[in-house]
């Protein structure tokens, strides 16, 4: 008796100490975010204004923007998301849905568990002699854009699976007893049960790739670049243009880093006010992708 | 709420790029690449000359260092190329097999300062010697005290302080004092962020370091610069923007370039661009904390462009205490 109740009191204790380190672990990371976003926030806030957001770089930091480099983010993650959603989901279809198994089905998917590990500049070094040389679409939007598609497809793709995965086989073999085709129960089905993880993941994979520098640079992102890329509408017909997608461009973090590698104090302070940009439009991505789910969790029972 | 933010940031995108951009044609676009040393000068000097031509001409600068620069400039993708040290045999190989010929034109100095901390009062200057003392590969696990370098100095832990090995001032100074590129010791901390340099230094009363004057200059209240005694002269010279112009802070002054492909010269705009680049260096060097050459530097330059002399007067050899005037005049060779 006495030892049963030495020995519940033993793992209450242990009970008790791993609450604690499981807390003390999550306060950690939580902390140490705030930190960095409040040293922003203290450093950079005086910056922001609209004129920051809607001028080009400057050899004067007062007078230095961010238009540039936020146009191009922005298109670049155009390009990332145009090239990178149809290829993941249908390769994630294709791999859950169609693909039988065996081996080659195996080394495909060790493959893409593998390259989502790479690390982003390898997809750098891939993409400039790929795109860059050998398909010429020198540093470009355009080569910018599907070099981060390159990097997030493997997310793209695991998340469009374990999307799939989710929905119970029940719905599967209720479709096919009705006498649909498999392409049929993935379009009315598979699909729209899993839009709302597979968008989740997409959303996740974007706010990575618009803090990714190192591939960029490879490619050939610039620094200085004091006029934006041509419009997509224009006054003549055909009214659209995709001339932009040629056009070379630079992004937030070079901005970004090329500030930080001044000797001013004031470029440090505009670095400061573009990392609380880029952080509020990771934040903004990831909300979203959150917002998403939920409205799809919502929607759906099983 | 998320997706009218989206589409608000998406409509202004597009407002903006059609009613911003004035309609040039593709080839009115002067492209740039090359060392983020001479970055913020060729930066300055864009922005003035897309003012003065009122976005007629589109100016664009990347930092892919100086030997990424030539790389893309042997490959005819790049019309000017921003160095900070004078393009290397191999590189000129390259651009030969290419057809690609170049004018070579200095256009700033790049000075590295050493600094030390303001609480230092031991160190009134150092020569070049003692510098090797204290940085050659030799000295790694050796020199650990001041009083290892000079025994009159504190028997005291030596702190050091260096930009990394990707850096061009790494090269110059390990260069210009241990007599060859890249051999340093290892036991120093390093950081491709001079700011964080200037922390360290700044904290450490037993500290050294060395990185471009600009940062000294942006840090005056926080550090002490060091005068150095060249090897076989007897006086000690600070550098100062006087100092460096004349010539006699030396071996840690050097010029920096940009080289111009000659292709490029047949488009009005890039040679019009050169030549608004040499006119106002002066002003806008100085501006972005850099130290300008001389009046009559920049006129042998403007000389020398504009009479197309092409090729580098270094022959693929990076040399140390170069003087400009004498390298303006030198016989070049592609």
């Amino acid at each position: 008796m006495k030892d049963l109740k030495k020995l519940i009191r033993y793992n209450k204790l242990w009970n008790y100490l791993f609450m604690i380190i499981g807390l003390l672990a999550t306060m950690l990371g939580l902390i140490l975010l705030c930190a960095l976003m409040v040293d922003l926030a203290v450093d950079g806030a005086p910056r922001l204004s609209y004129k920051f957001l809607t001028s080009f770089p400057s050899r004067f930091p007062e007078e230095a923007g961010i238009l540039s480099a936020w146009v191009g983010s922005f298109l670049l993650l155009l390009v990332t998301a145009l090239a990178a959603i149809p290829l993941g989901i249908a390769a994630g279809i294709y791999l859950e849905e169609y693909g039988k198994k065996n081996w080659l089905t195996d080394i495909i998917e060790i493959n893409i568990v593998n390259l989502a590990g790479v690390p982003s500049i390898v997809y750098g070094l891939l993409a400039l002699g790929l795109f860059v040389y050998f398909l010429k679409f020198g540093e470009s939007i355009l080569t910018g854009g599907l070099t981060l598609a390159l990097l997030i497809l493997p997310m793209v793709i695991m998340a469009t699976r374990e999307a799939i995965r989710a929905i119970p086989n029940l719905i599967r073999e209720a479709s096919y007893a009705l006498g649909a085709t498999k392409w049929q129960t993935v379009q009315w089905h598979i699909i729209p049960y899993s839009t709302g993880g597979i968008l989740t993941g997409i959303i996740i994979g974007l706010s990575r790739a618009i803090g990714e520098t190192a591939p960029i640079i490879t490619v050939g992102a610039l620094t200085f670049i004091a006029f934006l890329p041509t419009s997509p509408i224009s006054m003549d017909f055909p009214f659209v243009s995709f001339k932009w997608l040629m056009d070379p461009f630079t992004i937030m973090p070079i901005q970004m880093f090329n500030w930080v590698s001044r000797p001013q104090k004031e470029f440090q302070l505009n670095a400061a006010a573009a990392g609380i940009i880029l952080m509020v439009m990771t934040l903004l991505m990831n909300g979203l992708a959150i917002y998403i789910r939920y409205r799809f969790r919502k929607k759906i029972k099983w | 709420m998320i997706k009218k933010i989206v589409l608000g940031m998406f409509t202004l995108m597009v407002l903006a790029m059609t009613y911003s951009t004035p309609v040039v044609a593709a080839d009115n676009l002067i492209r740039i690449d090359g060392s983020s040393t001479v970055y913020p000068i060729t930066e300055a000097v864009a922005e003035e000359f897309q003012k003065a031509k009122r976005g007629e001409v589109k100016v664009t600068v990347g930092i892919s260092g100086t030997g990424g620069g030539f790389k893309k400039f042997c490959r005819g993708e790049t019309d000017i190329s921003d160095a900070s040290r004078p393009i290397l045999k191999k590189e000129m190989d390259i651009c030969k097999e290419a057809g690609i010929k170049y004018v070579e034109l200095p256009v700033a100095f790049d000075a590295i300062t050493v600094v030390i901390n303001p609480k230092n009062n031991w160190i009134k200057s150092m020569s070049a010697e003692e510098l090797k003392k204290m940085w050659e590969p030799a000295a790694q696990g050796k020199v650990m005290k001041w009083s290892d370098v000079n025994p009159r100095w504190p028997n005291h832990k030596l702190s050091m302080f260096g930009p990394g090995a990707d850096s061009g001032t790494f090269d110059y100074f390990t260069g210009a004092i241990n007599g060859k590129e890249k051999a340093s010791r290892g036991d120093f901390t390093a950081s491709e962020d001079d700011n964080v340099l200037v922390q360290g230094v700044a904290h450490d009363k037993y500290a050294i370091g060395y990185f471009g004057l600009a940062y000294y200059v942006e840090n005056k209240d926080k550090l002490k610069a060091v005068p150095i005694v060249n090897k076989g002269a007897t006086k000690s010279v600070l550098p100062s923007l006087k100092t460096v112009m004349d010539g006699t802070y030396q071996p840690l002054a050097r010029p920096i370039f940009i080289y111009v492909a000659e292709k490029a010269l047949a488009k009005p705009e890039v040679k019009e661009f050169v030549t608004f680049y040499l006119r106002h260096a002066q002003k806008l060097v100085k501006a972005v904390g850099y130290v300008p050459l001389s009046k009559a530097h920049y006129d042998q330059a403007m000389k020398n462009f504009n009479s197309k002399k092409l090729g580098t007067g270094f022959g693929g050899k990076n040399e140390v205490g170069v003087r400009v005037e004498e390298l303006l005049k030198r016989e070049s060779h592609l």
